[in-house]
């Protein structure tokens, strides 16, 4: 297999471990937008405290697919770049205010929560802190005072997951062409406004509530965890129904992909990610969370795996293809060895990490306030 | 508004930006580890209060640097993107192995700042460790991106695209030591300064306990060794440049006849017709600092052609306001050093003062250095190699972006701004953090 490919696979697995983690913290803030019900406060705060930890290390991931691009496929970026300057753009808004406003909502002064805040039940010098204090303990009748951070933070991460989708749509699209070195065509419609790409970003925004709701189900409990329990059930019934319709889409606007999924080598693959699919949601029937956890994870590998076996060998499907795309054979090498040495160093503190912040004692946890 | 004048204001918002969150995440652990370490060996409470305080500005300055530290790393290539098709491959190892650093930092960041009940005191100390060495680290190798940028060294290029590189090339670049040194101190001396004026102005205010004592006290420590320092790292950079981008000395010091005996010039500002007016001149003093000697030759900005001479008033200018923040904060940490030594500054007004006034010199000097180092390599975006006007992108819209996140950036800045000044707001503290008095008053 050649070095190229490799590092493809690298790229593939850091989108999928971005596409599981970043798009749960990507669901977390959908959640948060659209928490209704008696316990809506409770839900946020959920989101909040599963997000708190982890949601700047599940960015990270981001940054590597786009360092992998750049230095291993540049003729990619700079394809994609100029291509998808505008979506692009607004991704980077909606990444940039929703961090921004996630912390933002965490430390102010007037959250009346401090949702997400580092030891926002046990002030750390063991002391109340003074929001606390200001918001009068536990009342059930306060306001969100900071809920403007919380609807800036919500809003972004209902859009980010749909452009990202789209500019994922847009590499199968067919629309996107090269001519000379550098030189980009659009034909036809922009690629990331195609039904196809249309059609991705409605899955991505699907599937990220659902991971998300799959895995605050399985940090919550009691009433909570029923909250959460109705909202998987309610994005997986909406995932199901936007893949049956993207499907014939698919066969119409991308026959490559249409090609490679039903009738080629991503096949398997695609089975596995129905059959996951299918079975997560009989598991939170039944309310088996954990198991419900495994097969959404495995549904949303499955998915990305399958569209970037059916995409091979194309980056940019139809004129660019990994070969055509890769950085000398010296750059791609040292990819692949760096790559042993800093999972090295990562995969144990990620572990460690998430032992500590997602450890079982905390797997079932119940609403610190009573319900309104 | 021409599209290479909008990426190029679009770069130098978003890392001017996004560089006063970068310098924070590199100095603000050290002085969380400091605290802490402090708290650990003697037990008194305040030292444990301004650890945590500075994890919660870290906590809140630390996102806004992830958040707009992605958005450069996209921008690279939605402005640049012929630079980066070129450069890409060459530049991808750096960001390869700052991508790991980086993530190593939000990892221990989240444990430190969401650790302080879940692991014992030792243990979160040691988790604050891997973000201070991480956050330099991220630093350093971001800095050899730009040092290559500064002097391109080992690779071939067809049609521009990458041919042949050696993936090391990136790290063997003569600028990187003097950059990364000077630019890792620089981030030390804003971060330390910044803070450092905070408490500076709570003593004057009459708030002279121990946490604010201790505060100023390690503030300094690091600002201060590192501001001493970094005269001598700016020499070392000035010998460097001389070497490699002649043009870049000679627009930073205005001089455009190449001779010897050159006068090194304080302030002044360039008429743009050869001459500096209102400068002081120290006669062969750039000769001797360059080459040690006033008979070394120095080449100046006639000996190029114009098209490629970077723009003489702003590479001055700037210089002239980086080197003098520099040198007042120098001065400014030997005064305190010298007065902290016969004991208690809290009452010294005079000093108290400077400091408050000095503190945001640090970030000045930053950003006026950053302004050198990118401004004096023009026309280029590789020097010598690929001019800026080749690299930027041919899509149109670059004004319409330059003005959404120029709003977007100040509007966050403010939002910031207004957040972290609750922190200090006495008002905000609980009640134990502002009455730290301990009977021994040495904090």
């Amino acid at each position: 297999m050649t070095a190229e490919v490799l590092v493809a696979g690298l790229g593939l697995i850091a989108l999928l471990a971005y596409a599981v983690l970043g798009g749960a913290d990507f669901g977390g803030g959908i959640w948060d937008l659209f928490a209704s019900g008696a316990r809506r406060r409770e839900q946020r705060d959920a989101i909040a405290q599963a997000m708190g930890p982890v949601w700047e290390a599940n960015h990270v991931w981001l940054i590597f697919v786009i360092v992998i691009i750049f230095s291993a496929f540049p003729l990619a970026y700079q394809a994609l770049s100029i291509a998808l300057f505008v979506p692009f753009h607004f991704v980077l808004l909606g990444i940039i205010l929703r961090g921004a406003a996630f912390v933002f909502r965490a430390y102010s002064p007037q959250s009346a929560r401090a949702l997400g805040r580092p030891s926002a039940a046990t002030p750390a010098g063991g002391a109340p802190g003074p929001d606390d204090v200001r918001a009068g303990g536990a009342s059930p009748a306060r306001p969100e005072r900071a809920r403007p951070w919380g609807v800036i933070f919500g809003v972004a991460s209902t859009i980010t997951p749909v452009l990202l989708g789209m500019c994922l749509g847009a590499v199968s699209a067919g629309t996107l062409r090269l001519g000379e070195p550098g030189e980009v065509r659009i034909e036809g419609a922009a690629p990331w406004l195609t039904p196809v790409a249309w059609a991705i970003g409605a899955l991505a925004l699907a599937l990220c509530a659902y991971l998300a709701a799959v895995f605050l189900a399985n940090e919550t409990g009691g009433e909570l965890r029923e909250d959460f329990r109705r909202r998987a059930l309610l994005s997986g019934t909406a995932v199901v129904a936007l893949s049956v319709l993207a499907l014939p889409l698919v066969r119409s606007e991308a026959p490559h992909l249409w090609d490679g999924l039903v009738g080629g080598r991503a096949t398997p693959v695609l089975a596995v990610g129905i059959i996951a699919a299918l079975l997560s949601g009989w598991f939170l029937r039944g309310r088996r969370y954990r198991a419900a956890r495994v097969a959404a994870v495995t549904q949303i590998v499955a998915l990305l795996t399958g569209w970037a076996v059916a995409q091979y060998p194309y980056l940019i499907y139809p004129d660019l293809t990994l070969a055509g795309a890769a950085a000398p054979r010296g750059v791609l090498v040292f990819v692949l060895w760096s790559t042993p040495a800093g999972m090295l160093l990562l995969l144990p503190s990620l572990w460690y990490l998430f032992r500590v912040f997602k450890g079982e004692h905390l797997s079932v946890r119940e609403s610190a306030h009573p319900p309104d | 508004m021409d599209v290479l004048t909008a990426a190029r204001l679009q770069m130098e918002v978003s890392l001017g930006f996004h560089m006063i969150f970068a310098a924070l995440g590199i100095g603000m652990p050290l002085l969380m580890l400091i605290a802490e370490w402090r708290w650990l060996r003697t037990g008194q409470a305040h030292y444990r209060a301004l650890a945590q305080k500075w994890a919660k500005a870290t906590a809140l300055t630390f996102a806004v640097g992830a958040v707009s530290g992605t958005a450069l790393s996209f921008e690279l290539g939605l402005l640049w993107p012929r630079f980066m098709a070129l450069a890409g491959g060459v530049l991808g190892p750096a960001f390869a192995l700052e991508g790991y650093a980086f993530f190593i930092e939000a990892i221990f960041l989240g444990l430190y700042l969401y650790g302080w009940d879940r692991l014992t005191p030792r243990a979160h100390w040691w988790a604050g460790v891997p973000i201070a060495v991480s956050g330099l680290a991220s630093g350093v190798l971001v800095v050899a991106a730009n040092a290559w940028m500064q002097a391109p060294a080992d690779f071939e290029a067809v049609n521009g695209r990458l041919t042949q590189v050696d993936p090391l090339s990136v790290f063997s670049t003569p600028a990187w030591f003097h950059l990364a040194l000077h630019s890792s101190l620089s981030c030390y001396i804003a971060t330390g300064f910044a803070v450092a004026g905070v408490y500076a102005l709570g003593m004057l205010r009459g708030r002279r306990d121990a946490y604010h004592r201790s505060g100023l006290d390690i503030a300094l420590l690091v600002g201060g060794i590192a501001a001493v320092l970094q005269p001598l790292s700016g020499d070392l950079s000035a010998r460097r440049i001389a070497e490699y981008q002649p043009a870049k000395l000679a627009a930073m010091e205005a001089h455009y006849e190449t001779s010897t005996h050159v006068p090194l010039l304080i302030g002044g500002i360039p008429d743009g017709a050869g001459g500096v007016k209102w400068a002081l001149r120290i006669p062969s003093g750039l000769s001797l600092l360059v080459g040690h000697d006033p008979a070394t030759e120095i080449t100046g900005l006639n000996a190029f052609p114009e098209d490629e001479r970077p723009p003489v008033g702003i590479t001055h200018v700037a210089f002239q306001v980086m080197v003098g923040c520099g040198v007042v904060m120098a001065a400014l940490a030997i005064w305190f050093a010298w007065r902290r030594r016969r004991g208690d500054v809290s009452g010294a007004r005079l000093l108290l003062r400077a400091i408050v006034l000095a503190s945001p010199l640090g970030y000045i000097a930053l950003e006026a250095g950053w302004i050198v180092t990118e401004v004096g390599r023009q026309p280029w975006v590789i020097y010598g190699v690929m001019r800026t006007a080749d690299g930027v992108t041919p899509v149109s819209d670059v004004p319409y972006t330059l003005f959404g996140f120029t709003v977007l950036y100040l509007a966050l800045g403010t939002a910031l701004a207004w957040l972290l000044l609750r922190l200090t707001d006495q008002r905000y503290m609980p009640a134990d953090e502002t009455t730290y008095e301990t009977p021994e008053g040495a904090a």
